[in-house]
């Protein structure tokens, strides 16, 4: 029952929080770019517009759904599943705390699996792209795929910094590690969590390097012609996503679930008023803290051209990762850390 | 800046795709049939015509005065400089003088105008290049301009704020104080745009060296306005044909020295600095007295033909006036600023990845309604 019953019971809820979250995200995401845009932002629907989130959802459902008569009936479908299931799968080894209450497993090659798993995504867009039989979407299907492709290759090498600062490649552990160095691994992997995270940006296919969906040239890139649900699992995979990148950012630089400065406020962490707060509050700050982030880009940044960004990920961030890990694998050495 | 060179693959296919009539970032209805291998732009073919409303002959069935509502209609975002454009092509035939308080008026009104077509542009201009903000930032403070205009005309878009002779209305009490409090804060506002825009090196590097046009076939095209500006060409009608008071104020016009996106960017935020010049000297010195001449009652130019043109915020907008001595024009022709700067749109563009196709587009600031009529 046990190996049952929790893990199904945890799976709901993770699942439950995760498209409940992203469904609230683009509320959130909307009230962030209206007060950055002198705005309101949505405020009609519930108190203060809390249920647009809803509202959004409830219409998506109602929605016609429309398949192009000429498109891949069969890839046309399989498409949004495989954008939205591995970014939920993510979740099954996120550790939102330190004990195993908070997380549904911990499996020691929980890094790979990451990015394994987030690897498939690609597949959808690619595949939703091609099979739309549309020009617009193809076109966005191939920057998507290059898009990618090209950032995972830095993307590997800043959590590979890490793995070689951790020693471990559990996510967990990584957090342990941290917690008994007392020093979190953004510090001395500042250039890492900077390539990491605008790879992340760039996977995520978020402004700046929102070119797959670039509205303005490609009308909708490779999700034009989706509607309804379909259409909503893109858009939900889009922000399970944003989630998943923050959260393996504060994972692998920010000591997941840490409180801040945990050795250095010990004391005041440890006071009862404090100390009844659960870990995974402190994570999810944190995550928060990241999201807010990618918001921020949206409403500040101009978009980069496909081969703009392609030199980006090749010349500059490649050999600034590869370079970055050079440095950190002699200081380990030097400084004997853990092997 | 590097420019792109992609080369294209031996067996590569050319696919065509058809860009518009309804597509974000064509605005308004110009459909656009690009010839692209990959990203890369062969070949685009305007196709326009879908806005057309026969401007040109129904002018020639109103009165001169009746004609000024159309001309509305044409560059939508320019109302108010296509109305001085007309009005003063049938001033020109007929001889007539109007107030210095009416020539004054107008200015400020055309130079709001400017302003007013401007953030529209860079709004647009922006969003397609992917930045969001500035577009509610600009809006805001068009809503200010049309505020002003509304005021004084009533009407916020289609103006019709001009007459044969003058202008229809006085200026309504306080509404100098507010205008000038207006262009008062208005340059820091620029200011804070070009913070956005300006030494950002994603916009930087969506803009310069796009979409570039030598000063010599700037010329060679019959571009007017900034796109002709921004390849170092000072060609401002405002400066070399002044109309109503222009030679009275004082302004710069500035230039380009590349003649790419960046450029024209960079010329159109400095117009902007200088309509504010300007306004502020039309402000101070606007005289007192009548904003009308005496005209008949029936406008009646003689038998002739006149062009003027103005500078409209778009570039130079021209009116070929027929008249045959009676009441509605024999022939009345616009020459649009906006239909001929289109026209370089594949020569510039030819090259160029579709991502800039959009730049381009936008730093020509076309209006269908003026290019289709």
């Amino acid at each position: 029952m046990t190996y049952l019953v929790i893990p199904l019971v945890k799976i709901v809820v993770i699942l439950l929080v995760l498209i409940l979250g992203a469904a609230y995200l683009t509320f959130f995401e909307r009230k962030i770019l209206a007060y950055i845009q002198i705005r309101l932002g949505p405020n009609r629907v519930g108190p203060k517009g809390w249920l647009q989130a809803i509202a959004d959802a409830l219409k998506l459902f109602v929605k016609e759904d429309l398949t192009p008569a000429r498109s891949e009936k069969f890839v046309f479908l399989l498409a949004p599943v495989l954008i939205i299931v591995p970014a939920l799968l993510v979740f099954a080894v996120i550790p939102f705390g330190p004990s195993d209450i908070w997380r549904l497993t911990d499996i020691n090659v929980a890094l790979l699996f990451v990015l394994g798993v987030s690897s498939v995504g690609i597949y959808g867009i690619i595949l939703g792209g091609w099979s739309s039989n549309n020009k617009y979407s193809l076109m966005g299907g191939l920057r998507s795929a290059a898009q990618l492709i090209s950032y995972e290759v830095p993307m590997g090498f800043a959590v590979v910094t890490v793995v070689v600062m951790a020693g471990s490649l559990s996510l967990v552990r990584i957090v342990e590690v941290q917690r008994e160095l007392g020093v979190w691994f953004f510090l001395p992997g500042i250039v890492a969590l900077f390539v990491y995270f605008v790879c992340g940006v760039a996977e995520t296919n978020r402004n700046p390097f929102d070119l797959p969906e670039a509205e303005s040239e490609l009308v909708g890139g490779f999700h034009t012609e989706y509607s309804g649900m379909k259409w909503a699992f893109f858009f939900l995979g889009e922000y399970a996503n944003m989630i998943v990148i923050s959260a393996m950012a504060t994972v692998l630089f920010f000591g997941g679930w840490l409180p801040p400065f945990p050795n250095l406020l010990a004391p005041l962490w440890a006071l009862p008023a404090v100390a009844w707060v659960p870990p995974p509050f402190w994570f999810l700050l944190k995550v928060a803290a990241f999201i807010f982030l990618y918001m921020w880009f949206r409403g500040t940044f101009p978009r980069y051209r496909f081969d703009q960004l392609m030199r980006l990920g090749w010349k500059v961030l490649l050999p600034v990762s590869l370079a970055n890990l050079m440095v950190v694998a002699l200081g380990v050495l030097i400084l004997g850390g853990r092997s | 800046m590097e420019r792109t060179h992609l080369k294209a693959f031996a067996d590569a296919e050319e696919m065509e795709i058809s860009f518009g009539p309804q597509h974000p970032s064509t605005h308004g209805v110009l459909r656009l049939m690009v010839k692209v291998d990959g990203e890369r732009i062969l070949d685009v073919k305007p196709i326009i015509g879908y806005l057309h409303r026969g401007t040109e002959k129904l002018f020639e069935r109103e009165t001169y005065n009746g004609c000024i509502p159309h001309t509305d209609r044409m560059d939508y975002t320019a109302a108010v400089t296509n109305n001085q454009g007309l009005v003063g092509a049938v001033e020109r035939l007929m001889g007539i003088t109007i107030p210095p308080r009416a020539a004054y008026l107008r200015m400020i009104l055309a130079e709001l105008q400017r302003l007013a077509s401007h953030l529209v542009w860079l709004a647009t201009h922006a969003l397609d290049i992917g930045a969001q903000t500035p577009y509610f930032y600009c809006f805001e403070e068009r809503d200010k301009i049309l505020d002003l205009f509304e005021e004084y005309c009533g009407a916020r878009l289609t103006t019709n704020c001009m007459r044969v002779g003058g202008m229809p209305f006085d200026l309504t009490p306080g509404w100098t104080d507010r205008c000038r409090a207006f262009i008062e804060q208005f340059p820091a506002k620029v200011s804070d745009w070009e913070r956005l825009l300006t030494k950002n090196r994603i916009w930087r590097e969506r803009t310069v060296g796009v979409g570039v046009i030598s000063a010599a076939d700037a010329i060679e095209w019959g571009l007017t306005g900034p796109p002709l500006r921004g390849s170092g060409v000072r060609w401002d009608i405002r400066k070399v044909f002044p109309y109503d008071r222009y030679d009275e104020v004082e302004f710069d016009v500035p230039i380009g020295t590349n003649g790419d996106t960046y450029d024209r960017y960079l010329v159109r935020m400095e117009e902007m600095r200088q309509s504010v010049r300007i306004i502020r000297q039309c402000l101070e010195r606007l005289p007192d007295g009548p904003v009308m001449a005496k005209v008949p009652k029936i406008i009646k130019p003689p038998k002739g033909e006149v062009y003027f043109s103005v500078e409209a915020p778009k570039g130079e907008l021209g009116y070929y006036l027929v008249s045959e001595g009676g009441d509605t024009p024999y022939r009345l022709h616009v020459r649009p600023a906006c239909f001929i700067n289109l026209q370089a749109l594949p020569e510039m563009v030819r090259g160029q990845l579709v991502a800039d196709l959009v730049a381009v587009i936008g730093t020509l600031d076309i209006v269908l309604g003026e290019i289709d009529r």
